[in-house]
């Protein structure tokens, strides 16, 4: 093959406009996530194993522990978008972290390395964890009818949109973290003093009332109770549920007494998300 | 453009190392232009500094005519890289892998296609193009990594010891493709390296030891710029043959490997005169013509391998414990 117009790829790609590029930059970060995850079916499989043990084994388990519980509401309706939120969680923080694989493989110098803002590879590379997440969590929603949760397009919609926003917070979140990490190794440390008390204070196994208060306090300071309400009330919206069950079982977030508004708390998640990613461009675009 | 690489008293120190103590230089277009050093000493860190991913401390360089501080965007436009280790996403295939980097690159969305070809095509990977790369043998892998450097057709292509690692006939092959390059693309290749023998492919090389360039010419002209034979000398005793070849024949010898070299004008005529005038008995004697090596040595005082030696000592001494206890 001759050596065919060289020069004209030059002055093509010299002309070109910064943001466009930052733009193809956040595409093709993001289509790589995804290429990586549908060539990884075991890890759809294994990530979807927890919590569908969660909300199957311990959930009915609960279940039968709670005097009024299978009755009305099955517990496993309560347990449901507490665990919707931990698959998000679980493969939110994971997809953030393969930077740190993605750095002991050398590919992150790669793309640190290219002529685009590193801003613009970390939002791709947020955006495609999100997107990854999001997908997970639509796996999850299909099992919504076994724990009596109703297939309404409008309660569906309402959580694939909070679950996208959810998502894209923690992997936010998670990119921070991984700013930090050297190894691998340190995933486990990130599971046992972040994820898993997010995931405990949240309210995702437990409804948020009645609690002692320095337990009280600490569910407050978690991000992701801000993100488990939004989700337990639109479906609580859609039961026929009696109101003191209902006040028992999705209590909300309260500040104060006051209980915040949905649109208050996906805002909340969307403020810390953000800066989050923000820090995050900070602490990976200062040279050497 | 006069010059696409100019460094001018570039210097990188990291807490109380100085890594890279003043370097000037500057490599004109076209050019194969390598650094030739030791591991450790400074080859990397200068690598590192014209990609525009570290900062230097002192003195400053431009690349493509962009000052590598206050215009990197537009330095790392106009270079492709290939590191030391491989920087390739081990989970794609070959073509996804540098379709990635067409994109970041901002390579235009209607030449992709063709271009990837050709550089696969170059690179003897076009059949392989929908193999995951974690199939790829070691050489493949630095194939693709030198096809993926070139995709967005850089006025210059940094090389990290581009063959560090492989078998003798991969690294001939990947320096066929180096020396096609240049003809095919007309690009300028800035190169690291600890072997000897690559060196001889560059068109000028710098010896660099200890963060400071010792000299810069053509593989020819420093050669000849020493001009005597290297004679390695096997004897019953090395310091004693040192001292003696000092006294008789007014030579500096060095002890190398478990030998004892040095140079000398007319080697092969000088050995009769060795036999008769030494009292050592020596147990073997070779002579060879000025290698790189030798110039390596005359310009730092030590083979590259000493050098890169006594940066191990720790480790040696380590061993050597290991073996007493063993006994």
């Amino acid at each position: 093959m001759a050596a065919t117009d060289v020069a004209a790829v030059i002055g093509v790609r010299e002309a070109g406009g910064g943001f466009v590029d930052d733009l193809r930059a956040v595409r093709v970060v993001w289509k790589r996530e995804l290429i990586r995850f549908f060539r990884n079916r075991m890890r759809i499989l294994t990530s979807l194993a927890q919590p569908v043990l969660f909300l199957f084994v311990l959930g009915t388990g609960l279940a039968r522990m709670l005097p009024s519980g299978g009755r009305h509401v099955d517990f496993r309706t309560f347990m449901f978008p507490g665990v919707i939120a931990m698959t998000i969680l679980f493969s939110s923080i994971f997809s953030a972290v393969s930077i740190v694989w993605d750095r002991e493989f050398g590919f992150l110098r790669e793309m640190m390395v290219a002529p685009v803002r590193r801003g613009a590879v970390l939002l791709g590379k947020c955006l495609g964890g999100a997107s990854v997440a999001t997908l997970q969590g639509i796996v999850m929603l299909v099992l919504a009818g076994l724990v009596h949760v109703p297939y309404k397009p409008t309660l569906l919609l309402t959580l694939v949109v909070e679950m996208a926003l959810i998502a894209f917070a923690l992997t936010a979140f998670g990119t921070l973290i991984a700013s930090r990490m050297a190894q691998v190794e340190s995933f486990q440390v990130v599971m046992q003093f972040f994820v898993l008390p997010m995931f405990f204070l949240s309210g995702a196994v437990f409804p948020l009332r009645g609690l002692p208060h320095w337990l009280s306090a600490l569910t407050k300071v978690d991000p992701l109770s801000y993100a488990v309400d939004p989700m337990r009330r639109a479906i609580f919206g859609h039961l026929k549920v009696s109101a003191s069950l209902a006040h028992t079982l999705n209590p909300g977030m309260t500040w104060n007494g006051w209980r915040l508004p949905t649109l208050f708390e996906l805002a909340i998640v969307i403020v810390l998300g953000s800066g989050m990613l923000a820090l995050a461009v900070v602490r990976f675009s200062k040279p050497d | 453009m006069d010059t696409v690489i100019e460094a001018r008293d570039l210097a990188k120190r990291y807490d109380n190392l100085e890594a890279v103590r003043g370097v000037s230089f500057s490599v004109q277009p076209g050019e194969i232009f390598g650094f030739l050093g030791p591991n450790g000493a400074g080859k990397s860190t200068t690598i590192n500094i014209l990609c525009t991913l570290a900062l230097p401390t002192g003195g400053g360089a431009s690349v493509a005519g962009y000052d590598v501080v206050s215009a990197p965007r537009e330095v790392r436009r106009r270079i492709g890289l290939v590191f030391q280790d491989t920087t390739l996403d081990d989970y794609l295939t070959a073509t996804e892998n540098l379709r990635f980097h067409a994109e970041l690159y901002g390579v235009p969305s209607h030449v992709i296609d063709e271009r990837v070809h050709q550089v696969m095509d170059m690179v003897g990977l076009w059949e392989r193009r929908t193999s995951i790369v974690r199939t790829f043998s070691g050489g493949m892998k630095r194939r693709l990594e030198i096809a993926r450097g070139l995709l967005h057709s850089p006025r210059v292509l940094f090389l990290d010891e581009p063959t560090v690692g492989l078998d003798p006939q991969t690294r001939s092959t990947i320096w066929a493709y180096i020396q096609e390059l240049r003809q095919r693309e007309s690009i300028t290749i800035f190169l690291t390296t600890h072997y000897m023998d690559e060196a001889e492919y560059c068109d000028r090389i710098a010896i660099i030891d200890h963060g400071e360039i010792v000299v810069v010419d053509t593989p020819e002209a420093l050669k000849a710029s020493i001009g005597k034979d290297r004679v390695e000398l096997r004897t019953a005793d090395d310091s004693v043959a040192i001292a003696a070849l000092h006294e008789h024949f007014g030579l500096e010898a060095t002890p190398s490997e478990g030998e004892v070299a040095f140079h000398v004008e007319k080697g092969e005529e000088f050995v009769p005169r060795l036999f008769a005038e030494l009292d050592v008995p020596i147990h073997s004697v070779r002579v060879a013509r000025p290698t790189l090596d030798d110039v390596f040595m005359s310009y730092t005082g030590r083979t590259i391998r000493d050098a890169e030696a006594s940066g191990a000592d720790r480790n040696r001494a380590n061993v050597w414990v290991r073996s007493t206890r063993a006994r």
